[in-house]
């Protein structure tokens, strides 16, 4: 599949200060990718590096197309739009004359201009707000004129920082369909955000990012390369001798208790496994009460990864 | 000019214009500026020393040089620090905008109103020197390399000032700190025009057009290292450009 972004070894310093090590990764056309990491772990620099806002130390990149480097810049920015975490309006202007001033930046004809600045507005359900002066808007409705004004150009490949970050439920909601839509209309979006169900939910492909890429996948490819495949098994009594229990069961491969006659077995193919355990407790007469496959949310992914930093930094 | 020039310059006018305290200094500077020198130009009469009026005309004449030195100091405070206080200089660094046509752009938004105000203080001057003045005074307001230096450093004077504005806010974090080091980085050439006006300099049209040619030079000069300073990284980072 074509790629919209393709980033190899990129790696930035800031003096001696590492911010990204030898990054690699592409983003395909048309996918929702999320760019997940904690704080300072270098997500912000991959988008500047990525938008040609600071130069990368090592490593090459290309983004729409055109490659990343000091003489592509203006041409890189036209077939692109970010929206900063920041809204970073002025202020003292209208939500008209905001957007008409990036219109204006964007090469955007000015016969165009009030219609693409109006259907932006409407698609981010702040419509007939155009006369207000940004000043008076709430936070939420300036993340929603900033999302507009990254609506646009029509970009090619849109960078969202946190851009559902001072919404209420509402206007969330409204965002993740908007970003759904942009996905059926074959826009890049690369989304950093600290929502993990967000990412889940949204992303096609997700990367956790710790300064080095620490894992990139979907999110069950996720799940899958860092947790064994397990059962959940609650009896109505504690088994007598869990050990030689579970081990007698064909498949299996070790538990561990997660409460009061409450059991994690980890199984190589749990629909097999199932039917046989299930069997083996009713015969036991220890009595089922529950037997379900254990999941795992990308939140215990990215706590499983960003943990194990924290010990390597111990 | 080009599209992008023109859409930062209306930007910027735009802007300024609803910002009391710009407003409010781009009307109160230059009568504070001024104000006391014509007043004291007025005030000559027949009974006055020659060293006098010279001193008086020397004083209004330099009044009208610091306006375009002077204001647009107070707008180039603005011009970086002010975007990045409010979060908008990423924003619009993500554009396809070149550094050239921001800074270009930024620069006219200061420009233009500082000459502006200069050029039509200047002429309301003449007006009242010419209707109230003593006929000494007159003459020497009249001058030709008087009227040269005006009318060729005033533009001369308001990029210099510029530019030197928008490195200082480059550099800078807080708008105030900005404009008051933009301010004692003109002082240099305030000591300069002083001597002109006071005509430790003899004040000749050949000097003028000296005076402006050297002017412009250092204008060049001046855009070189704006631009290099300008850079992307350096303005969201304090690391990366020259």
């Amino acid at each position: 599949m074509e790629a919209a972004i393709r980033a190899r070894g990129l790696t930035k310093r800031f003096g001696s200060r590492s911010a990204l090590e030898d990054v690699t990764f592409e983003v395909s056309v048309g996918e929702v990718f999320g760019f997940l990491g904690p704080n300072g772990a270098g997500k912000t620099t991959t988008v500047r590096v990525l938008s040609t806002l600071v130069r990368p130390t090592a490593g090459t990149a290309e983004v729409a197309g055109v490659p990343v480097s000091e003489g592509t810049g203006a041409e890189l920015r036209s077939r692109i739009a970010v929206m900063t975490e920041t809204p970073g309006l002025y202020l003292r202007l209208t939500v008209f004359d905001n957007l008409e001033y990036f219109a204006g930046l964007y090469g955007i004809a000015s016969r165009e201009t009030r219609t693409r600045i109006l259907a932006a507005l409407d698609s981010v359900g702040m419509a007939g707000r155009h006369g207000d002066r940004a000043g008076a808007l709430s936070k939420g409705l300036r993340q929603r004129v900033s999302l507009a004004r990254a609506l646009l150009p029509d970009p090619r490949v849109l960078f969202l920082d946190e851009p559902t970050s001072g919404l209420d439920p509402v206007a969330t909601r409204e965002v993740r369909e908007l970003i759904d839509g942009l996905r059926d209309r074959g826009v890049t979006v690369f989304l950093t955000t600290h929502r993990l169900e967000e990412a889940e939910r949204l992303c096609d492909r997700i990367a956790i990012l710790n300064t080095t890429l620490r894992i990139i996948g979907a999110p069950d490819d996720l799940r899958r390369q860092l947790f064994s495949s397990a059962l959940e098994v609650q009896t109505a009594a504690p088994l007598a001798d869990p050990d030689s229990f579970f081990g007698g069961v064909n498949g299996t491969d070790g538990w561990k208790p997660v409460g009061d006659a409450s059991y994690r077995v980890n199984v190589r193919d749990p629909a097999a496994v199932a039917p046989e355990l299930a069997r083996a407790i009713v015969e036991s007469g220890a009595g089922l009460v529950r037997l379900s496959e254990a999941t795992h949310s990308l939140e215990d992914v990215y706590l499983q990864l960003v943990s194990d930093d924290v010990e390597v930094a111990r | 000019m080009s599209g992008r020039i023109r859409t930062v310059l209306r930007k910027e006018l735009r802007e300024f214009r609803r910002n009391k305290l710009v407003v409010g200094t781009m009307v109160i500077l230059p009568l504070f500026f001024i104000a006391i020198p014509v007043a004291s130009v007025l005030a000559v009469n027949a009974e006055t020393a020659p060293n006098a009026i010279k001193g008086a005309v020397g004083s209004a004449l330099l009044g009208f040089f610091l306006v375009p030195l002077i204001l647009p100091t107070v707008i180039a405070g603005y011009g970086v620090v002010g975007e990045r206080e409010q979060g908008t200089l990423e924003p619009v660094l993500t554009t396809p905008v070149r550094r050239e046509e921001l800074l270009i752009g930024k620069a006219l938004a200061a420009i233009v109103p500082s000459a502006s105000m200069a050029y039509a203080l200047f002429v309301l001057f003449l007006i009242v020197v010419q209707l109230f003045a003593a006929r000494e005074v007159v003459s020497l307001v009249m001058e030709p390399a008087q009227m040269v230096a005006i009318v060729l450093f005033t533009p001369l004077l308001a990029t210099f000032s510029i530019w030197v504005g928008l490195a200082i806010s480059a550099r800078s974090s807080d708008i105030r700190v900005a404009q008051q080091l933009s301010g004692l980085a003109m002082l240099p050439m305030v000591g300069v025009l002083w001597l002109f006006a006071f005509r430790v300099i003899a004040p000749t049209v050949t000097v003028a057009v000296t005076g402006a040619v050297l002017l412009a030079v250092l204008d060049l000069g001046a855009w070189r290292i704006v631009s290099a300073l300008f850079d992307r990284e350096r303005l969201l980072t304090r690391y990366g450009g020259p």
